[in-house]
Protein backbone atom coordinates (compact mmCIF):
# COMPACT_ATOMS: atom_id res chain seq x y z
CA UNK A 1 0.00 0.00 0.00
CA UNK A 2 1.55 3.25 -0.55
CA UNK A 3 1.73 6.49 1.27
CA UNK A 4 -1.04 7.86 -0.58
CA UNK A 5 -3.27 5.14 -0.39
CA UNK A 6 -2.47 4.65 3.36
CA UNK A 7 -2.86 8.08 4.36
CA UNK A 8 -6.43 7.76 2.51
CA UNK A 9 -7.08 5.08 4.24
CA UNK A 10 -6.64 6.31 7.47
CA UNK A 11 -8.44 10.13 6.20
CA UNK A 12 -11.54 8.25 5.23
CA UNK A 13 -12.10 5.98 8.25
CA UNK A 14 -11.74 9.03 10.60
CA UNK A 15 -12.73 11.69 8.39
CA UNK A 16 -16.46 11.58 9.87
CA UNK A 17 -15.71 11.15 12.87
CA UNK A 18 -13.35 14.37 13.09
CA UNK A 19 -14.76 16.40 10.65
CA UNK A 20 -16.87 17.82 13.45
CA UNK A 21 -14.25 18.40 15.66
CA UNK A 22 -11.00 20.92 14.50
CA UNK A 23 -9.70 18.19 11.70
CA UNK A 24 -6.18 18.73 11.07
CA UNK A 25 -5.77 18.74 15.13
CA UNK A 26 -7.07 15.61 15.42
CA UNK A 27 -4.80 14.16 12.98
CA UNK A 28 -1.91 15.96 14.40
CA UNK A 29 -2.94 14.66 17.97
CA UNK A 30 -3.41 10.93 16.63
CA UNK A 31 -5.87 10.75 19.69
CA UNK A 32 -8.96 9.32 17.80
CA UNK A 33 -7.69 6.86 16.53
CA UNK A 34 -10.42 4.28 14.62
CA UNK A 35 -10.44 0.81 14.81
CA UNK A 36 -8.33 -1.19 12.23
CA UNK A 37 -6.48 2.04 11.22
CA UNK A 38 -3.30 1.55 9.79
CA UNK A 39 -0.78 3.32 11.49
CA UNK A 40 2.10 5.03 9.40
CA UNK A 41 5.56 3.64 9.58
CA UNK A 42 9.22 4.53 8.55
CA UNK A 43 11.88 4.42 6.35
CA UNK A 44 14.42 2.21 7.32
CA UNK A 45 16.11 1.53 3.36
CA UNK A 46 15.73 4.99 3.36
CA UNK A 47 17.54 6.19 6.20
CA UNK A 48 20.97 6.06 4.62
CA UNK A 49 20.09 7.98 1.63
CA UNK A 50 18.52 10.72 3.31
CA UNK A 51 20.89 11.24 6.01
CA UNK A 52 23.28 10.49 3.85
CA UNK A 53 25.02 7.68 6.56
CA UNK A 54 27.58 4.56 6.25
CA UNK A 55 25.18 1.21 5.66
CA UNK A 56 27.42 0.26 8.86
CA UNK A 57 25.30 2.59 11.06
CA UNK A 58 22.94 0.56 13.33
CA UNK A 59 19.47 1.67 13.47
CA UNK A 60 18.08 1.56 16.69
CA UNK A 61 14.73 3.38 16.16
CA UNK A 62 13.11 4.55 13.38
CA UNK A 63 10.59 7.02 15.04
CA UNK A 64 12.18 9.00 16.09
CA UNK A 65 15.21 8.28 14.05
CA UNK A 66 18.14 6.92 16.61
CA UNK A 67 21.54 4.78 14.80
CA UNK A 68 24.54 4.85 16.17
CA UNK A 69 27.89 3.51 14.57
CA UNK A 70 29.67 0.56 15.47
CA UNK A 71 33.22 0.37 16.88
CA UNK A 72 35.31 -0.14 13.41
CA UNK A 73 33.51 2.80 12.04
CA UNK A 74 34.91 4.81 14.59
CA UNK A 75 38.36 4.93 13.25
CA UNK A 76 38.47 8.24 11.75
CA UNK A 77 40.98 10.98 13.57
CA UNK A 78 37.67 13.16 13.26
CA UNK A 79 34.36 11.42 12.36
CA UNK A 80 33.12 12.32 9.15
CA UNK A 81 29.07 13.42 9.52
CA UNK A 82 28.04 10.30 7.65
CA UNK A 83 29.81 8.02 10.68
CA UNK A 84 28.24 10.14 13.54
CA UNK A 85 25.34 8.64 15.42
CA UNK A 86 22.05 9.95 15.12
CA UNK A 87 19.92 11.36 18.56
CA UNK A 88 16.66 12.36 18.56
CA UNK A 89 13.67 12.97 20.72
CA UNK A 90 11.12 14.14 18.38
CA UNK A 91 10.55 14.65 14.55
CA UNK A 92 12.93 16.19 12.55
CA UNK A 93 11.72 19.97 11.40
CA UNK A 94 11.39 20.33 7.66
CA UNK A 95 11.64 23.47 5.28
CA UNK A 96 14.03 24.84 7.14
CA UNK A 97 14.68 28.21 5.42
CA UNK A 98 18.63 29.25 7.07
CA UNK A 99 18.22 32.71 5.57
CA UNK A 100 14.80 33.46 7.95
CA UNK A 101 16.21 31.19 10.78
CA UNK A 102 16.75 33.34 14.02
CA UNK A 103 18.29 32.65 16.96
CA UNK A 104 16.80 34.89 20.27
CA UNK A 105 17.93 34.72 23.30
CA UNK A 106 15.60 35.78 26.53
CA UNK A 107 15.20 34.23 30.03
CA UNK A 108 14.76 35.91 33.46
CA UNK A 109 18.10 36.82 33.77
CA UNK A 110 19.12 38.79 30.65
CA UNK A 111 19.23 42.43 30.35
CA UNK A 112 17.24 42.45 27.12
CA UNK A 113 15.92 40.17 24.93
CA UNK A 114 17.95 40.08 21.84
CA UNK A 115 17.48 38.02 18.26
CA UNK A 116 20.28 37.29 16.01
CA UNK A 117 19.87 36.14 12.34
CA UNK A 118 22.67 33.65 11.18
CA UNK A 119 24.70 36.35 9.27
CA UNK A 120 24.49 38.70 12.85
CA UNK A 121 25.76 34.99 14.35
CA UNK A 122 28.83 35.05 11.87
CA UNK A 123 30.00 38.68 12.33
CA UNK A 124 31.55 37.23 15.76
CA UNK A 125 34.93 35.80 15.46
CA UNK A 126 34.20 32.05 14.36
CA UNK A 127 35.86 29.34 16.65
CA UNK A 128 36.73 26.16 15.47
CA UNK A 129 37.05 23.19 18.40
CA UNK A 130 36.73 19.06 17.56
CA UNK A 131 34.48 18.21 20.26
CA UNK A 132 33.40 14.92 21.90
CA UNK A 133 30.00 13.96 21.89
CA UNK A 134 28.50 10.91 23.39
CA UNK A 135 24.77 10.47 24.54
CA UNK A 136 24.74 9.96 28.48
CA UNK A 137 23.27 6.40 27.66
CA UNK A 138 26.26 4.92 25.51
CA UNK A 139 25.98 1.61 26.58
CA UNK A 140 22.77 1.51 27.96
CA UNK A 141 22.20 -2.18 26.51
CA UNK A 142 24.44 -3.78 29.31
CA UNK A 143 22.62 -3.08 31.89
CA UNK A 144 21.05 -5.86 34.21
CA UNK A 145 17.83 -5.41 35.16
CA UNK A 146 17.35 -3.62 31.53
CA UNK A 147 16.97 -0.11 31.57
CA UNK A 148 14.29 1.51 29.64
CA UNK A 149 15.50 3.45 25.93
CA UNK A 150 17.15 3.11 23.01
CA UNK A 151 20.06 0.23 23.60
CA UNK A 152 22.91 1.86 22.78
CA UNK A 153 25.97 -0.48 22.82
CA UNK A 154 29.15 1.13 22.49
CA UNK A 155 28.46 3.74 18.97
CA UNK A 156 26.98 6.66 20.44
CA UNK A 157 29.57 8.63 20.74
CA UNK A 158 31.56 11.24 17.95
CA UNK A 159 34.48 13.45 18.03
CA UNK A 160 33.58 16.05 15.16
CA UNK A 161 34.74 19.17 14.22
CA UNK A 162 32.40 22.06 15.51
CA UNK A 163 32.84 26.02 14.34
CA UNK A 164 30.71 28.65 15.50
CA UNK A 165 30.32 31.35 17.77
CA UNK A 166 31.10 31.08 21.33
CA UNK A 167 27.91 31.27 23.88
CA UNK A 168 30.43 33.28 26.28
CA UNK A 169 30.69 36.12 23.27
CA UNK A 170 26.81 35.99 22.60
CA UNK A 171 26.10 36.12 26.30
CA UNK A 172 28.24 39.23 26.76
CA UNK A 173 26.77 40.92 23.43
CA UNK A 174 23.25 40.32 25.37
CA UNK A 175 24.13 41.26 28.93
CA UNK A 176 23.30 39.07 32.02
CA UNK A 177 22.23 39.86 35.53
CA UNK A 178 24.09 38.59 38.28
CA UNK A 179 21.65 35.72 38.94
CA UNK A 180 22.21 33.89 35.77
CA UNK A 181 22.33 30.15 36.93
CA UNK A 182 21.29 28.03 33.33
CA UNK A 183 21.16 28.55 29.75
CA UNK A 184 18.36 26.51 28.18
CA UNK A 185 18.04 25.44 24.89
CA UNK A 186 14.75 25.40 22.56
CA UNK A 187 14.97 23.94 18.89
CA UNK A 188 12.50 22.76 15.97
CA UNK A 189 12.22 19.71 16.08
CA UNK A 190 8.39 18.53 17.10
CA UNK A 191 7.01 16.76 20.04
CA UNK A 192 6.46 12.14 18.32
CA UNK A 193 2.79 12.79 19.90
CA UNK A 194 2.18 16.26 17.51
CA UNK A 195 1.38 18.57 19.91
CA UNK A 196 3.04 21.85 19.25
CA UNK A 197 2.73 22.86 22.58
CA UNK A 198 5.18 20.17 24.01
CA UNK A 199 8.88 20.27 23.78
CA UNK A 200 10.59 17.05 22.85
CA UNK A 201 13.70 17.88 24.90
CA UNK A 202 14.60 21.18 25.83
CA UNK A 203 17.80 21.08 27.74
CA UNK A 204 20.91 22.95 28.79
CA UNK A 205 24.16 23.98 30.97
CA UNK A 206 24.98 25.60 33.91
CA UNK A 207 26.92 29.15 33.20
CA UNK A 208 29.67 27.75 34.07
CA UNK A 209 29.76 25.71 31.23
CA UNK A 210 27.95 27.88 29.18
CA UNK A 211 31.06 30.45 29.58
CA UNK A 212 34.14 28.13 28.64
CA UNK A 213 36.02 28.85 25.38
CA UNK A 214 34.97 25.69 23.78
CA UNK A 215 31.09 25.54 24.27
CA UNK A 216 29.88 27.10 21.43
CA UNK A 217 26.90 27.64 18.83
CA UNK A 218 27.62 25.79 15.92
CA UNK A 219 26.95 26.66 12.68
CA UNK A 220 29.42 24.54 10.71
CA UNK A 221 30.35 20.81 11.38
CA UNK A 222 33.92 19.40 9.25
CA UNK A 223 34.09 22.61 7.54
CA UNK A 224 30.64 22.42 6.03
CA UNK A 225 27.07 23.60 6.93
CA UNK A 226 25.88 21.21 9.58
CA UNK A 227 23.96 18.24 8.27
CA UNK A 228 20.20 18.16 8.65
CA UNK A 229 19.88 15.32 11.04
CA UNK A 230 22.45 17.00 13.21
CA UNK A 231 20.87 20.07 13.87
CA UNK A 232 20.57 22.30 10.71
CA UNK A 233 22.11 25.09 10.89
CA UNK A 234 22.45 25.72 14.33
CA UNK A 235 23.44 24.06 17.06
CA UNK A 236 24.65 24.09 20.73
CA UNK A 237 27.68 22.06 21.16
CA UNK A 238 28.94 21.65 24.49
CA UNK A 239 31.82 18.79 24.40
CA UNK A 240 32.47 16.44 27.32
CA UNK A 241 28.73 16.64 28.34
CA UNK A 242 25.77 14.37 27.45
CA UNK A 243 25.02 15.16 24.09
CA UNK A 244 21.54 15.81 24.97
CA UNK A 245 22.90 19.15 26.68
CA UNK A 246 24.06 19.79 22.98
CA UNK A 247 20.35 20.87 21.30
CA UNK A 248 19.67 20.66 17.70
CA UNK A 249 17.81 22.99 15.66
CA UNK A 250 18.19 25.82 17.94
CA UNK A 251 16.21 29.18 17.49
CA UNK A 252 16.10 30.21 21.60
CA UNK A 253 18.51 30.34 24.32
CA UNK A 254 16.49 30.99 27.67
CA UNK A 255 19.36 32.35 30.65
CA UNK A 256 17.23 31.55 33.43
CA UNK A 257 17.96 32.23 37.10
CA UNK A 258 17.11 28.85 38.07
CA UNK A 259 18.25 25.24 36.73
CA UNK A 260 16.34 25.24 33.79
CA UNK A 261 13.12 23.15 33.93
CA UNK A 262 12.30 22.44 30.05
CA UNK A 263 11.82 18.86 29.20
CA UNK A 264 14.28 16.10 29.90
CA UNK A 265 15.67 17.68 32.70
CA UNK A 266 13.76 16.24 35.57
CA UNK A 267 12.55 12.90 36.55
CA UNK A 268 14.93 9.95 35.41
CA UNK A 269 15.75 11.92 31.66
CA UNK A 270 20.03 12.26 31.85
CA UNK A 271 19.84 12.16 35.81
CA UNK A 272 20.95 9.53 38.07
CA UNK A 273 20.73 8.31 41.74
CA UNK A 274 23.06 11.32 44.24
CA UNK A 275 23.67 8.35 45.61
CA UNK A 276 24.67 4.86 44.55
CA UNK A 277 21.86 2.42 44.46
CA UNK A 278 21.55 -1.58 43.89
CA UNK A 279 20.34 -2.19 40.69
CA UNK A 280 16.62 -2.09 40.35
CA UNK A 281 16.13 0.31 43.18
CA UNK A 282 13.03 2.85 42.45
CA UNK A 283 14.41 6.33 42.94
CA UNK A 284 12.43 8.94 43.73
CA UNK A 285 13.02 12.12 41.63
CA UNK A 286 14.35 14.41 44.44
CA UNK A 287 16.61 11.92 45.23
CA UNK A 288 18.03 12.19 41.49
CA UNK A 289 20.97 14.67 40.04
CA UNK A 290 21.71 15.88 36.32
CA UNK A 291 24.40 14.29 34.80
CA UNK A 292 27.42 16.92 34.15
CA UNK A 293 30.40 15.52 32.90
CA UNK A 294 30.97 12.21 31.06
CA UNK A 295 33.06 9.28 32.75
CA UNK A 296 36.22 8.06 31.64
CA UNK A 297 36.06 5.87 28.55
CA UNK A 298 37.94 4.50 25.49
CA UNK A 299 36.81 2.74 22.27
CA UNK A 300 39.15 0.03 19.93
CA UNK A 301 38.27 1.09 16.55
CA UNK A 302 41.02 -1.02 14.94
CA UNK A 303 41.01 -3.72 14.59
CA UNK A 304 37.03 -4.76 14.46
CA UNK A 305 36.11 -7.86 16.67
CA UNK A 306 36.59 -10.96 15.28
CA UNK A 307 40.15 -10.90 13.25
CA UNK A 308 41.87 -14.15 12.82
CA UNK A 309 45.80 -13.59 13.16
CA UNK A 310 48.27 -16.02 12.45
CA UNK A 311 50.73 -17.49 15.03
CA UNK A 312 53.45 -14.84 15.08
CA UNK A 313 51.49 -12.23 13.13
CA UNK A 314 51.57 -9.04 15.25
CA UNK A 315 48.62 -6.67 15.59
CA UNK A 316 48.35 -3.31 15.54
CA UNK A 317 45.69 -1.98 17.80
CA UNK A 318 44.36 1.37 17.92
CA UNK A 319 41.64 3.11 18.93
CA UNK A 320 40.25 6.35 21.10
CA UNK A 321 39.64 7.78 24.52
CA UNK A 322 38.02 10.75 26.18
CA UNK A 323 37.33 11.72 29.91
CA UNK A 324 34.72 14.22 29.66
CA UNK A 325 35.84 17.67 31.04
CA UNK A 326 39.20 15.93 32.12
CA UNK A 327 42.16 14.93 29.83
CA UNK A 328 42.89 11.43 29.49
CA UNK A 329 46.74 10.48 31.49
CA UNK A 330 46.97 6.85 30.06
CA UNK A 331 45.42 4.00 28.00
CA UNK A 332 46.83 0.03 28.64
CA UNK A 333 45.71 -2.67 26.58
CA UNK A 334 44.73 -6.52 27.99
CA UNK A 335 44.93 -9.50 26.66
CA UNK A 336 44.72 -11.99 29.53
CA UNK A 337 40.98 -10.89 30.54
CA UNK A 338 42.59 -7.76 32.93
CA UNK A 339 45.70 -10.05 34.97
CA UNK A 340 47.96 -8.13 33.36
CA UNK A 341 47.94 -4.58 31.57
CA UNK A 342 50.36 -2.95 29.18
CA UNK A 343 50.75 0.46 28.02
CA UNK A 344 49.48 2.21 24.62
CA UNK A 345 50.87 5.33 22.77
CA UNK A 346 48.61 7.77 23.78
CA UNK A 347 48.48 11.15 22.03
CA UNK A 348 47.61 14.75 23.26
CA UNK A 349 44.42 15.71 22.10
CA UNK A 350 43.71 18.38 19.76
CA UNK A 351 42.29 20.68 22.03
CA UNK A 352 40.04 20.27 25.08
CA UNK A 353 37.38 18.41 24.89
CA UNK A 354 38.85 16.45 21.67
CA UNK A 355 39.20 12.58 22.17
CA UNK A 356 42.43 11.48 22.45
CA UNK A 357 43.84 9.19 19.76
CA UNK A 358 46.21 5.75 21.42
CA UNK A 359 48.14 2.77 19.29
CA UNK A 360 49.69 -0.10 20.46
CA UNK A 361 51.41 -3.37 19.02
CA UNK A 362 50.40 -6.79 20.73
CA UNK A 363 52.09 -10.22 19.81
CA UNK A 364 49.98 -12.66 21.07
CA UNK A 365 52.32 -15.53 22.54
CA UNK A 366 50.51 -18.80 21.70
CA UNK A 367 47.35 -20.02 19.81
CA UNK A 368 43.88 -19.43 21.08
CA UNK A 369 41.05 -17.32 21.61
CA UNK A 370 42.00 -14.17 23.13
CA UNK A 371 39.93 -10.43 23.77
CA UNK A 372 42.05 -7.27 23.59
CA UNK A 373 40.35 -5.03 26.76
CA UNK A 374 41.39 -1.47 26.38
CA UNK A 375 41.45 0.67 29.39
CA UNK A 376 41.80 4.32 30.00
CA UNK A 377 42.61 6.79 32.89
CA UNK A 378 42.28 10.27 33.38
CA UNK A 379 44.37 12.97 35.11
CA UNK A 380 42.93 12.17 38.20
CA UNK A 381 43.60 8.50 38.59
CA UNK A 382 40.29 7.00 37.55
CA UNK A 383 39.90 4.41 35.48
CA UNK A 384 37.41 2.27 33.47
CA UNK A 385 36.10 -0.49 35.52
CA UNK A 386 36.18 -4.26 33.68
CA UNK A 387 32.35 -5.06 34.23
CA UNK A 388 29.28 -2.67 34.41
CA UNK A 389 29.40 0.24 36.73
CA UNK A 390 26.81 1.70 38.86
CA UNK A 391 23.12 0.67 37.78
CA UNK A 392 21.36 3.88 37.46
CA UNK A 393 17.02 3.59 36.53
CA UNK A 394 17.69 5.06 32.69
CA UNK A 395 20.96 3.08 32.03
CA UNK A 396 23.13 6.09 31.82
CA UNK A 397 27.49 6.55 32.58
CA UNK A 398 28.32 3.10 31.02
CA UNK A 399 32.18 3.37 30.88
CA UNK A 400 33.07 -0.17 31.19
CA UNK A 401 36.31 -1.35 28.74
CA UNK A 402 35.89 -2.45 25.46
CA UNK A 403 36.74 -5.11 23.77
CA UNK A 404 37.37 -7.33 20.75
CA UNK A 405 37.46 -10.80 19.83
CA UNK A 406 40.75 -12.08 18.28
CA UNK A 407 41.67 -15.50 17.54
CA UNK A 408 44.91 -16.85 16.77
CA UNK A 409 45.68 -19.96 14.18
CA UNK B 1 -50.71 34.46 12.07
CA UNK B 2 -50.61 37.70 9.14
CA UNK B 3 -48.75 37.48 5.85
CA UNK B 4 -46.22 39.75 7.20
CA UNK B 5 -44.97 37.57 9.94
CA UNK B 6 -45.29 34.58 7.54
CA UNK B 7 -43.23 36.15 5.30
CA UNK B 8 -40.38 36.65 7.30
CA UNK B 9 -40.77 33.29 9.03
CA UNK B 10 -40.58 31.43 5.32
CA UNK B 11 -37.79 33.53 4.75
CA UNK B 12 -36.24 32.59 7.89
CA UNK B 13 -36.68 28.97 7.35
CA UNK B 14 -35.72 29.56 3.09
CA UNK B 15 -32.53 30.59 5.15
CA UNK B 16 -32.06 27.99 7.68
CA UNK B 17 -32.26 25.15 5.25
CA UNK B 18 -29.99 27.21 2.67
CA UNK B 19 -27.36 27.73 5.09
CA UNK B 20 -27.38 23.61 5.72
CA UNK B 21 -27.50 22.78 2.25
CA UNK B 22 -24.54 25.11 0.74
CA UNK B 23 -23.00 23.94 4.62
CA UNK B 24 -23.43 19.92 3.77
CA UNK B 25 -22.31 20.81 0.18
CA UNK B 26 -19.30 21.57 1.90
CA UNK B 27 -18.42 18.74 3.93
CA UNK B 28 -19.47 16.48 1.32
CA UNK B 29 -16.77 18.57 -1.13
CA UNK B 30 -14.43 18.37 1.78
CA UNK B 31 -15.05 14.39 2.30
CA UNK B 32 -14.51 13.54 -1.04
CA UNK B 33 -11.07 16.10 -1.62
CA UNK B 34 -10.03 14.42 1.80
CA UNK B 35 -10.54 10.56 0.26
CA UNK B 36 -8.95 11.40 -2.74
CA UNK B 37 -6.00 12.46 -1.39
CA UNK B 38 -6.03 16.01 -3.17
CA UNK B 39 -5.29 17.74 0.43
CA UNK B 40 -2.68 15.76 0.90
CA UNK B 41 0.00 18.50 0.87
CA UNK B 42 -2.29 20.46 2.78
CA UNK B 43 -2.16 18.38 5.88
CA UNK B 44 0.69 18.04 8.37
CA UNK B 45 3.24 15.47 8.09
CA UNK B 46 6.70 14.93 8.50
CA UNK B 47 8.17 13.56 5.09
CA UNK B 48 11.71 12.63 7.11
CA UNK B 49 9.65 10.50 9.50
CA UNK B 50 7.15 8.88 8.27
CA UNK B 51 6.57 5.74 6.06
CA UNK B 52 3.33 3.37 4.89
CA UNK B 53 2.39 0.69 6.33
CA UNK B 54 3.37 -2.38 3.86
CA UNK B 55 1.96 -5.51 5.20
CA UNK B 56 0.60 -7.72 7.73
CA UNK B 57 2.88 -10.24 6.81
CA UNK B 58 4.00 -12.79 9.53
CA UNK B 59 7.33 -14.90 9.26
CA UNK B 60 8.92 -17.15 11.73
CA UNK B 61 6.34 -15.47 14.32
CA UNK B 62 7.43 -12.02 13.55
CA UNK B 63 5.27 -9.73 12.17
CA UNK B 64 7.40 -8.50 9.42
CA UNK B 65 6.39 -4.85 8.98
CA UNK B 66 6.80 -4.03 12.55
CA UNK B 67 9.57 -6.65 13.50
CA UNK B 68 7.18 -7.33 16.74
CA UNK B 69 6.39 -10.87 17.87
CA UNK B 70 3.02 -12.28 16.60
CA UNK B 71 1.25 -12.85 19.79
CA UNK B 72 -2.14 -12.01 21.13
CA UNK B 73 -2.80 -8.27 21.54
CA UNK B 74 -0.63 -7.61 18.36
CA UNK B 75 -2.92 -5.40 16.62
CA UNK B 76 -3.73 -3.95 19.49
CA UNK B 77 -0.07 -2.33 19.99
CA UNK B 78 0.18 -1.56 16.53
CA UNK B 79 -2.40 0.43 16.45
CA UNK B 80 -1.98 2.26 20.38
CA UNK B 81 1.71 2.56 20.70
CA UNK B 82 3.09 2.84 17.06
CA UNK B 83 1.13 5.68 16.30
CA UNK B 84 3.55 7.91 17.62
CA UNK B 85 6.73 5.97 18.08
CA UNK B 86 8.31 3.30 16.31
CA UNK B 87 7.66 -0.32 17.12
CA UNK B 88 11.77 -0.71 17.35
CA UNK B 89 11.04 1.15 20.95
CA UNK B 90 8.92 -1.90 22.30
CA UNK B 91 11.43 -4.38 21.20
CA UNK B 92 14.38 -3.06 21.74
CA UNK B 93 13.11 -3.08 25.71
CA UNK B 94 12.71 -5.21 28.43
CA UNK B 95 10.06 -4.51 31.53
CA UNK B 96 8.13 -7.34 33.76
CA UNK B 97 4.33 -6.18 33.83
CA UNK B 98 4.85 -3.38 36.43
CA UNK B 99 7.23 -1.86 34.21
CA UNK B 100 5.38 -1.95 31.41
CA UNK B 101 2.35 -0.41 33.34
CA UNK B 102 4.43 2.26 34.95
CA UNK B 103 6.43 2.93 30.79
CA UNK B 104 2.43 3.31 29.55
CA UNK B 105 1.61 5.46 32.75
CA UNK B 106 4.45 7.72 32.02
CA UNK B 107 3.36 7.72 28.56
CA UNK B 108 -0.21 9.31 29.40
CA UNK B 109 1.05 11.71 32.02
CA UNK B 110 3.12 13.26 29.71
CA UNK B 111 3.63 12.25 26.29
CA UNK B 112 -0.34 12.70 25.13
CA UNK B 113 -1.14 8.86 25.03
CA UNK B 114 -4.52 7.82 25.45
CA UNK B 115 -6.75 6.18 27.91
CA UNK B 116 -6.16 2.71 26.59
CA UNK B 117 -9.96 1.44 28.06
CA UNK B 118 -10.19 -2.22 28.54
CA UNK B 119 -7.17 -2.52 26.09
CA UNK B 120 -4.91 -1.68 28.26
CA UNK B 121 -4.63 -5.40 29.77
CA UNK B 122 -4.58 -7.24 26.65
CA UNK B 123 -1.91 -4.95 26.11
CA UNK B 124 0.41 -5.45 28.91
CA UNK B 125 -0.32 -8.89 29.08
CA UNK B 126 1.22 -8.77 25.31
CA UNK B 127 4.24 -7.01 26.62
CA UNK B 128 5.16 -8.55 29.48
CA UNK B 129 5.25 -11.72 28.20
CA UNK B 130 6.72 -11.38 24.74
CA UNK B 131 9.26 -8.58 26.12
CA UNK B 132 10.38 -9.55 29.68
CA UNK B 133 14.01 -9.13 31.16
CA UNK B 134 16.66 -11.40 30.87
CA UNK B 135 19.50 -11.97 33.34
CA UNK B 136 22.41 -10.60 32.04
CA UNK B 137 24.54 -10.36 34.57
CA UNK B 138 27.82 -8.18 34.99
CA UNK B 139 29.15 -8.43 31.73
CA UNK B 140 28.18 -10.92 28.99
CA UNK B 141 29.99 -13.24 26.65
CA UNK B 142 31.45 -11.54 23.29
CA UNK B 143 28.36 -13.14 21.12
CA UNK B 144 27.36 -12.98 17.58
CA UNK B 145 31.34 -12.86 16.32
CA UNK B 146 31.83 -12.65 12.62
CA UNK B 147 35.46 -14.09 12.08
CA UNK B 148 37.53 -12.91 9.41
CA UNK B 149 41.34 -12.86 8.27
CA UNK B 150 43.11 -10.18 9.07
CA UNK B 151 46.13 -9.02 6.74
Amino acid sequence: MGLKENRREFIKKSVLATLSASLGTNIVFGKLIPDGYTPLFFEQDDFYKRFDKDKSMVILNDRPWNAEAQAHILDDKVTPASRMFVRNNGLIPQNIDANQWALTIDGESVVGKRTYTLDDLKKFPKQTYQLTLECGGNGRSEFDPPAKGNQWTIGAVSCAEWSGVRLKDLLDDVGLKNDAVYVGYYGKDTHLSGDPSKNPISRGVPISKAIMDETLVAYEMNGEAIPLVHGFPLRLVAGGWPASVSGKWIDRLSVRNKVHDGAKMGGSSYRIPCETVEPGTKVLDENMCIIESMPIKSVITYPKSGALLNQGQSLRLRGHAWAGELKVKDVEYSIDFGATWNPCILQNPVNRLAWQHWNAKINFPEKGYYEVWARATDENGTSQPMILPGWNPKGYLNNACHRIAVKVT
Amino acid sequence: MDDKKLNKVLSQITFLVRTIVVTLTLLVTLTILLASGALDTLLPRNDLDVKESKTQEIVDGIHIETGLIDSPGLQLVIQNCTNCHSSKLISQNRMNLAGWSSTIKWMQETQNLWDLGDNEAVILEYLASNYAPKKKGRRANLENIEWYELE
